[in-house]
């Protein structure tokens, strides 16, 4: 005979640890925020929030050190590769973290990115590809895609004066100092929990010393897009990902064995 | 009959974004339309019956505002007569 119990409840989900108690600034359905749950939840369970330090960049996730509770730096526009590498190289028992978006990664800073992946430094990139410059009102990225309308391309993206978009995850791809480089998307909850799967790889790659690691996030901007946030995922799940095919760009031989 | 569930939604967090709204499979969400937050918004809230806690609305909120609980059931065999 099975004798069925139902005990009361239990929690299946609470907010992370690693998230401090205070409201964003972000705003209403912005999937920075999703990308800061995700990225929190993943420190709480690999218990590393007492060993983890961010490098916050410019941009709207430029507070990002408000809002997770380990430290972190602050580094000028597009820097925080190079100013990681410099805590990497310091404190090597730490892990350490960036997060950039498109216009701070993939425009001022594709130098310091380029150069600390071709190094093989031990970091890890949380990159948030969202089409535009959020903070400063909608301009025109690296990343927008040919056509897109934003402030400063108000007839649409035209590829013959401002080229195409940057791929900045198949570019990395190609240097033999990353270990692991991927991109996903925060458009739905599949794909969101495939996004936090590749946080965990990336932030194993790193504890295990394997060597570059960067996870790219499709994430939407409703506010810039002109949209209602579950139109904007919508918009992003039909323009960008066409362009940006989520996927593994560069998974290293030594990456391929480890077990998440 | 179905496993029950229920959220709790923070109103400290939450940003009446509809994401959760719209992702909900038993489209048990919506916004409220009584209730605003100091910081403005209209915040989401369960509609009615029907909630499985399965989690899915906590996976899609920017803002971690969401907190499910779920009813367990324990299944264990019994012996017969004893
Ligand atoms: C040296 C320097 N140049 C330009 C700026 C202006 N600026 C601030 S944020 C930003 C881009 C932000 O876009 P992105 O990195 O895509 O992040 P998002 O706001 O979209 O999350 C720019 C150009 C600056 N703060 N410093
Ligand atoms: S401007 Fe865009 S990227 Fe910045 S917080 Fe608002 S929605 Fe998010
Ligand atoms: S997804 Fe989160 S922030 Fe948005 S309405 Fe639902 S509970 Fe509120
Ligand atoms: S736990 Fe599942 S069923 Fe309940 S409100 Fe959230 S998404 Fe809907």
């Amino acid at each position: 005979m099975v004798v069925e119990q139902i005990v009361p409840e239990e929690i299946v989900y609470q907010r992370p640890r690693s998230l401090v108690e205070c409201a964003t600034h972000y705003c209403p359905g912005c999937t920075h925020g999703v990308a800061h749950r995700i990225i929190a939840e993943v420190i709480d369970e690999m218990g590393l929030r007492e060993h983890t330090i961010g490098v916050a960049s410019v941009g709207c996730s430029v507070f990002a050190y408000n809002y997770f509770d380990f430290d972190w730096v602050q580094a000028p526009h597009g820097r925080a590769p190079a100013m990681a590498t410099g805590v990497k190289r310091v404190l090597p028992d730490r892990m350490v973290i960036t997060y950039q978006g498109d216009g701070d990664m993939a425009s001022i800073g594709m130098t310091e990115v380029v150069h600390a992946a071709a190094r093989g430094e031990n970091i890890t990139v949380f990159f948030i590809n969202n089409a535009n410059y959020g903070m400063t009102g909608g301009q025109m990225a690296p990343t927008t895609l040919p056509g897109q309308k934003t402030t400063s391309s108000p007839h649409g993206r035209d590829v013959e004066l401002a080229g195409y978009p940057i791929r900045a995850s198949e570019l990395l791809a190609t240097l033999e100092g990353a270990a692991y480089v991927v991109r996903r998307s925060l458009h739905d909850p599949k794909n969101i929990r495939l996004a936090k799967k590749a946080v965990r790889t990336a932030l194993e790659v790193q504890r295990q010393g394997l060597g570059f690691s960067m996870v790219e996030m499709l994430s939407i901007c409703p506010t810039n897009w002109g949209m209602s946030p579950n139109q904007a995922l919508q918009w992003l799940a039909e323009k960008m990902i066409p362009y940006y095919p989520v996927g593994d760009y560069r998974v290293s031989p030594s990456v391929a064995q480890l077990k998440v | 009959m179905p496993v029950q569930g229920r959220v709790v939604i923070s109103e400290l967090y939450c940003k009446g974004c509809e994401l959760c709204v719209g992702a909900c499979p038993q489209e048990v969400l919506r916004l409220s339309t009584e209730r605003i937050t100091s910081k403005g918004y209209h915040p989401a809230e369960l509609a009615g019956e029907g909630c499985t806690g399965c989690g899915i609305c906590a996976v899609v909120c920017p803002e971690a505002a969401i907190t499910v609980y779920r009813q367990v059931i324990r299944r264990s065999t019994a012996a017969v007569g004893a």
